[in-house]
């Protein structure tokens, strides 16, 4: 399947803008992805491992943190990861 | 340096004129260049901030999502994003900056003075990550667009 990389982040996965890894699950793409790119993770994940709170994760048009099963969501080739991070601010 | 043409440039400070008093955001669409952010679209955004529309903006993820998917589809990548200070200036905020997260990308501010579109202002977001970031001044260079050919 594949992963979308913002560009604030491809600086992490040597450039590449589409990540594409073998999983059956969110969790087991997610792991993939940062096995291939290990400078992605603290990027993505808090010290105690959890998605940082302004990471956002998409499965194709789903929030992976809103379903049902979260991480064990299952995947297949045509799914897309996208990664988001927040944008926000104000005066 | 972020680089935009006076088509995109209008249409950034007029979305921040037409949603006054509250505050527009939007993403800037282009390419990534050595020393520079060149834009080639500015895609409008929806406030989901709607407790403090006024002085706070937040664009959906999902919103996010479609847009980046859509530069993807033209060959263009987020480089940027847009949002309107209503009275006040064209100066990045604290929670601006408490809330920027994409390192390389241009963050640009309108002021709108009582419905009119004021300075505009383009921060780049530099560093490595969370720990590092900083905001730093950037030039926006406006270039005229090339006249009609008969």
């Amino acid at each position: 399947m594949k992963i979308h990389i913002p560009t604030p982040l491809r600086v992490y996965s040597d450039k590449q803008d589409t990540v594409n890894v073998n999983a059956t699950t969110v969790g087991e793409a997610l792991n993939a992805l940062t096995a291939k790119h290990p400078d992605l993770k603290k990027h993505l994940y808090s010290e105690e491992g959890k998605l940082r709170s302004f990471v956002n994760v998409y499965l194709n048009d789903e929030d992976i943190r809103y379903l049902p099963e979260k991480d064990a969501t299952r995947v297949n080739e045509k799914d897309a990861l996208s990664i988001i991070p927040s944008i926000a601010g104000g005066c | 340096m972020l680089k935009l043409n006076e088509q995109v440039y209008d249409a950034v400070r007029r979305h921040g004129e037409e949603t006054y008093p509250y505050e527009c955001c939007g993403v800037l669409l282009g390419r990534s260049m050595k020393g520079f952010n060149e834009v080639e679209d500015a895609v409008r955004a929806g406030n989901i901030d709607t407790e403090s529309p006024r002085n706070r903006y937040q664009i959906a993820p999902q919103e996010l999502v479609k847009i980046q998917r859509l530069g993807r589809e033209r060959g263009l990548d987020i480089v940027g994003f847009y949002h309107s200070h209503p009275d006040h200036r064209a100066q990045w905020s604290k929670t601006d900056f408490a809330e920027a997260h994409w390192i390389g990308c241009s963050y640009v501010i309108t002021s709108v003075e009582k419905g009119v579109a004021q300075a505009t202002n383009s921060f780049l977001l530099t560093g490595t990550g969370e720990e590092d970031k900083a905001f730093e001044d950037e030039s926006v260079e406006v270039a005229a667009l090339e006249a009609e050919r008969c």
